[in-house]
């Protein structure tokens, strides 16, 4: 009898992992099992160039459906699995039926974050995940409508910007001083900051949300710690990702933020892997355990339980990196900044072109490159190589960004 | 419609049908041409629908913008007739136009 792997979850790190496979040489079936409907999707249009409009749905899949049926792969859609017997190998499915597996792979990603605060159920509210969750709030996203975004991290902003270039009436609201400041330095907060107000964005940093009320009509009321009062008739709440291990750790496998992985996507059980946001796992660039929220991280963890799968001891080593786009904004973000002790910054952000280098110890860990490509790409074979940098020339422009890597 | 030709770094040759405003990168995973991955779906940020055009089309094609140019830097076999095929968009005047996708691009 044939062997079988299965892969729970159809976003990207799914859809890799059953490319992969069979790029590897993977003779066995085949099945991944996704509770979402449709197609594996890519999820970074959904807060841009598909929330505006601008991209059919056909786009966003991530193949067709006849790629999966050329490489002999089964999709199991709308299902999801209910439990694990790591012993048997089985799982039991929603629709009573049971799957055996040889190999099994968590790519189960994250959900959002919720708010928990009263009127939290208010049906203006919004989250943005999920085609489905796109879908529920497009007929409210329409020029004069008065938008509330809870959160100033890139999915708020980017639906921000997609908002206000739609002539939505747009207020974000950030718990914090400046935007972003989970991922990036105040400067970048503030840069971005600065575009949106020139939008006509409305952004009120240091302010908590207390309290959702309803104000009839479908309106909603935001009544923050500052004694504000923001009315709204859309909602849209972006306040971070949980990954989803309750499957995993019910399972008995290992989970701590994350489903916890070893380099080759190994779980703490036999014959199990995971890859994509669910996991936490090493980085040996860094020296240190992570998490990711990462289109990247997702298609490189896949090759890699793809290949360990087929017999090979490929190993997970790779500088992480992200994009935004806002208005007339390309951020490329390279590397991860956290425990960065300097920062050292190349370009006017008045010019909205510049690129921020995060510094430890004089050693490069990261880049924030807005609308300067050069400089993502420099960075990124800084940060692989791991090569030495001297600030002057990181801030001298007359040092070509391809200059930089000569040192 | 136009026909394009996709050229594996094997010699395996495919003719595609392109409909006028599509993006050779969707074009060629709608029609399950390897070696043309489009990780980012098209916003030039990850390099993996990196093609050689051939030389006598090359001046057929809309200039290259930074971003593109530097992303082109990311790949191995970087040579003048390297473009990205998600920023070539399909048009009448490309009817006929051949690809090769790089040695090595999996």
């Amino acid at each position: 009898m044939s062997e079988t792997t299965v892969i729970i979850g159809g976003g990207q790190a799914g859809a890799q992992t059953v490319v992969s496979l069979r790029r590897e040489g993977f003779k066995g079936n085949i099945v991944l099992i996704a509770d979402e409907p449709e197609l594996p999707y890519q999820r970074p249009p959904l807060s841009k160039a598909y929330l505006a409009g601008e991209m059919p749905k056909e786009r966003l899949f991530i193949k067709p459906a006849a790629f999966y049926d050329k490489l002999e792969a089964e999709l199991l859609l709308g299902v999801s699995v209910e439990s694990i017997d790591t012993q048997t190998q089985q799982l039991a499915l929603n629709d009573g039926s049971s799957q055996s597996y040889d190999q099994l792979v968590f790519a189960t990603g994250g959900r959002v974050r919720r708010l928990t605060c009263s009127g939290a159920d208010h049906p203006a509210v919004h989250y943005l995940r999920t085609l489905r969750d796109v879908e529920a709030m497009q007929a409210r996203f329409t020029a004069g409508t008065r938008l509330a975004v809870v959160g100033g991290g890139y999915i708020g902003l980017e639906t921000a910007a997609v908002a206000a270039k739609h002539g939505l009436q747009v207020t974000v609201l950030e718990a914090q001083a400046t935007p972003l400041v989970r991922v990036a330095c105040p400067e970048v907060g503030q840069f971005f900051q600065t575009i949106h107000q020139q939008a006509g964005v409305s952004i009120h940093c240091d302010t908590l949300l207390e309290s959702i009320e309803d104000e009839g009509e479908g309106i909603a009321a935001l009544i923050t710690n500052t004694g504000e009062r923001i009315l709204a008739e859309l909602v849209v709440v972006g306040i971070g990702l949980l990954p989803n291990v309750e499957l995993a750790a019910s399972a008995g496998i290992a989970c701590d933020n994350g489903i916890t992985v070893d380099e080759h996507c190994r779980t703490s059980v036999a014959n199990v892997y995971a890859a994509g946001d669910c996991t936490n796992h090493p980085n040996p660039i860094y020296q240190r355990r992570m998490r990711l929220e990462s289109v990247h991280n997702a298609i490189e963890q896949g090759k890699t339980v793809a290949a360990n799968i087929c017999g090979k001891e490929a190993a997970y080593a790779q500088v992480p990196w992200f994009w935004s786009d806002q208005y007339d904004v390309k951020l490329q973000t390279v590397g991860i900044n956290m425990g960065y002790d300097q920062t050292v910054i190349r370009g006017q952000p008045d010019s909205r072109s510049f690129a921020v280098f995060y510094l430890q110890a004089g050693r490069l860990l990261a880049v924030d490159a807005i609308n300067r490509p050069a400089e993502f790409v420099a960075a990124k074979n800084i940060i692989t190589q791991g090569l030495e940098v001297s600030v002057d020339r990181l801030q001298d422009e007359t040092v070509s960004a391809k200059e930089l890597i000569a040192t | 419609m136009i026909k394009v030709t996709y050229i594996e770094d094997n010699g395996t040759s495919r003719d595609i049908d392109v409909e006028e405003g599509t993006n050779l990168m969707d074009a060629a995973v709608d029609n399950l041409v390897p070696g043309i991955d489009g990780d980012c779906g098209g916003v030039s940020a990850c390099a993996t629908c990196h093609v050689h055009v051939d030389a006598a089309w090359q001046d057929k094609l809309e200039p290259m913008n930074e971003t593109e140019d530097s992303m082109l830097d990311l790949t191995d076999s970087r040579d003048d007739s390297s473009r990205l095929a998600c920023q070539i968009t399909a048009t009448a005047a490309l009817d006929g136009l051949v690809l090769r996708t790089p040695t090595g691009q999996h």
